[in-house]
């Protein structure tokens, strides 16, 4: 009897490898921010294709480590890679690595502020000031001037951010770094840096957690989540001076208007973007795929995956709340993945 | 007279001693080796963590050195990284935790042992069992969403009318901070002085009890003038055990903390604790000298348990009276 099953199981776990051989299996990680649609995307493509795509989302840094040792096939990150990053994969890997945007995601600000029940209208310089801790009140004329008409109360401001590293922090402080050049200096732009003011919240829940628990307290919060869990967020003033308050719309405008100057390997910034309705707090997440790929199956696997990611998959972005990829960037990109080799 | 040859067998190692090999055989030696084998990995592994730690930190303690202890400031983006704050939130939450729970749990231990009738004190050992096994993320939700209102609603306000002329309890009232890192840790850590002191206490022979009654002692005198410093060894173990959860807990203290690298000597001030900071950023840490900082973060909370282990053991060896129970250091 014993015997009987021991050679079972031998037959199993050997027919069990065979299977598991013949499907392709790809391995990435990366951001958390774009997860839910990757995971949706991964989904319908294996079940059009058969071709398996893993994905852990342990975060951009994590990603972007993890496909420089070669431990995944591609990764994914919120903030482009930099130059010593990409310096650092040629070093290790002989070869480039290309950047891809799949969707587009925003910051916005929210708030909890006595007896204010509509969106506020924040201003560059009112973020940046509250940020850096120069306006320390909520009636102060740098905020009041956009919001004529709301009593606001004259509480100190309490200033929530991320504690933990995140692409949204990196996009946040990427756009107060553009707008305002004393945050530049001082403070810098980075998944994680250093908060002049402002308690920290793990995660987008933990400030949130923190806004509603918090009076007088201001954050920021990825589009997303603020949209799927009805936060009450605010507008921000953009470059061409609209008050603009986030939706798909205008953060697909965001990325249509930096699209004309987009750079070919599509490392850029979209943050404050022209545009007459753009949000300027938007930015893209990028996969990050080796230039040349030795297993060739994998390869045209992903090249596949991606063609049809930033086409026929846009359709389903809009429903968790992400935003689509403008058509100019779109047909730029198709034509980049034949650089994959 | 011929003299046959008879194979002498040579004296051997040592007569009567037997090879190692055929020692095995005997069971006790065996089981001295294997056991011996199990408490050499545990030694090994910390040896291991901490080499790889040391290793791991190798680039920020070149760039930093010494000044790593001292330096205040955390600056992802321009590497300047310092312990200072950290070292001073995971300090003093504990501190504050310890203040509360040991008086309460011995407290509590001295009337579970002692005092309580049996029908009490079963049950209620069973859900302090029940309080020492909830995770600590459950601990951190329970911060968030009942202390920190109840801090910054009336507790905190009320500490600053009556008590604010400290320095200790003034500045602006957020709810959460050092006292409310410190009261969660509290509330995590009574289980185990409970649990481990009332053992202690319940194995205190019954003669000295009773030898303390003959000589005309009131109940509660013998407890406490007679039985717990008998179980002073062992309580004062369980006080250690509470400190080294207090130092290393991470999720419920980065929830309610406040997460901000500050030194301030108010206790309403948001914190921030070396555990926290770490499962903050390590994910996400791109640079090399931001992790390399981060895990010569880790060591300093290695070097930190361990002198305070250090201090603890050297604490109860000057205090050990002879006669008491477990006596050795």
């Amino acid at each position: 009897m014993k015997r009987l099953a021991g050679t079972l199981l031998l037959v199993v776990a050997f027919g069990g490898m065979l299977l598991a051989q013949n499907a392709l299996l790809i391995n990435g990680a990366g951001a958390t921010f774009p997860y839910p649609i990757y995971s949706k995307w991964f989904d319908e493509y294996h079940k059009a294709n058969g071709t398996q795509i893993n994905y852990q989302s342990v975060g951009s840094g994590a990603g972007i480590k993890q496909v420089t040792e070669g431990t995944v096939d591609f990764g994914a990150s919120d903030g482009p890679m930099n130059d010593d990053q990409i310096k650092a994969y040629r070093a290790k890997n002989g070869t480039g690595i290309l950047h891809f945007p799949t969707v587009l995601g925003a910051v916005v600000p929210t708030y909890n502020v006595a007896g204010v029940s509509g969106a506020l209208n924040f201003t560059p310089e009112a973020l940046s000031g509250i940020f850096l801790g120069h306006i320390s009140k909520w009636n102060d004329p740098a905020i009041a001037g956009a919001n004529k008409g709301v009593n606001l109360p004259g509480n100190d401001i309490v200033v929530i951010h991320r504690s933990d590293g995140s692409g949204t922090t990196y996009i946040w402080t990427d756009y107060l770094s553009k707008v305002n050049s004393d945050w530049k200096d001082k403070v810098g732009k980075g998944t994680s840096v250093n908060w002049p003011v402002g308690l920290g919240g793990k995660g987008n829940e933990g400030v949130t957690g923190l806004i509603k628990q918090t009076p007088n307290s201001i954050g920021y919060v990825e589009l997303i989540y603020a949209a799927q869990n009805k936060v009450p967020y605010g507008s921000v003033k953009n470059a061409a001076g609209t008050q603009v308050k986030a939706d798909l719309a205008s953060v697909t405008e965001a990325a249509a208007a930096a699209a004309k100057t987009i750079p070919d390997d599509f490392r850029v910034s979209i943050t404050n973007a022209p545009g007459k309705n753009a949000y300027p707090i938007s930015s893209f997440t990028w996969l990050l795929i080796p230039e040349k790929f030795k297993d060739t199956a994998k390869r045209e696997a992903l090249k596949g995956f991606l063609k049809w990611a930033i086409t026929d998959g846009q359709g389903a972005v809009e429903n968790l709340s992400y935003a689509k990829l403008p058509k100019e960037v779109v047909d730029k990109e198709l034509k980049a993945i034949s650089k994959v080799q | 007279m011929s003299t046959s040859s008879i194979n002498v067998p040579s004296a051997g190692p040592i007569a009567g001693s037997r090879s190692f090999l055929s020692r095995l055989r005997n069971g006790d030696e065996v089981a001295r080796l294997v056991t011996f084998l199990f408490a050499a990995s545990v030694v090994l592994t910390t040896v291991l963590l901490v080499y790889e730690l040391w290793i791991g930190a190798a680039l920020s303690r070149h760039k930093f050195g010494l000044a790593f202890f001292f330096t205040r400031v955390w600056d992802p983006i321009a590497e300047q990284f310092g312990a200072l704050p950290f070292i001073y939130g995971t300090l003093v939450t504990a501190a504050v935790s310890l203040l509360l729970a040991v008086p309460l749990g011995i407290g509590a231990a001295i009337f579970l042992a002692e005092l309580a009738p049996q029908k009490l004190s079963d049950p209620l050992q069973f859900f302090i069992d029940l309080l020492a096994a909830v995770p600590s993320v459950i601990y951190g939700l329970l911060g968030v969403f009942i202390v920190i209102p109840m801090m910054r609603e009336w507790v905190q306000p009320a500490l600053k009318n009556t008590l604010g002329f400290l320095p200790l309890f003034q500045g602006p009232v957020y709810g959460m901070g050092f006292l409310t890192a410190g009261i969660v840790l509290a509330i995590m850590v009574i289980p185990y002085i409970i649990s481990v002191s009332r053992e202690v206490l319940l194995s205190v022979p019954r003669d000295q009890r009773e030898a303390a009654l003959a000589l005309g002692s009131t109940r509660w005198e013998s407890t406490w003038k007679v039985v717990v410093p008998f179980a002073k060894t062992g309580i004062m173990g369980s006080i250690f055990l509470a400190l080294a959860r207090a130092l290393g807990e991470t999720m419920a203290v980065t929830m309610v903390i406040g997460n901000t690298p500050t030194i301030s000597s108010s206790l309403f001030s948001p914190g921030y604790s070396i555990a926290a900071v770490i499962a903050n950023e390590f994910t996400e840490a791109t640079g090399d000298m931001h992790l390399s900082a981060l895990i010569e973060l880790g060591l300093v909370l290695f070097l930190l348990t361990f002198i305070l282990n250090g201090l603890a053991r050297l604490l109860m060896l000057l205090t050990t009276q002879r006669g008491s129970g477990m006596g050795h250091a």
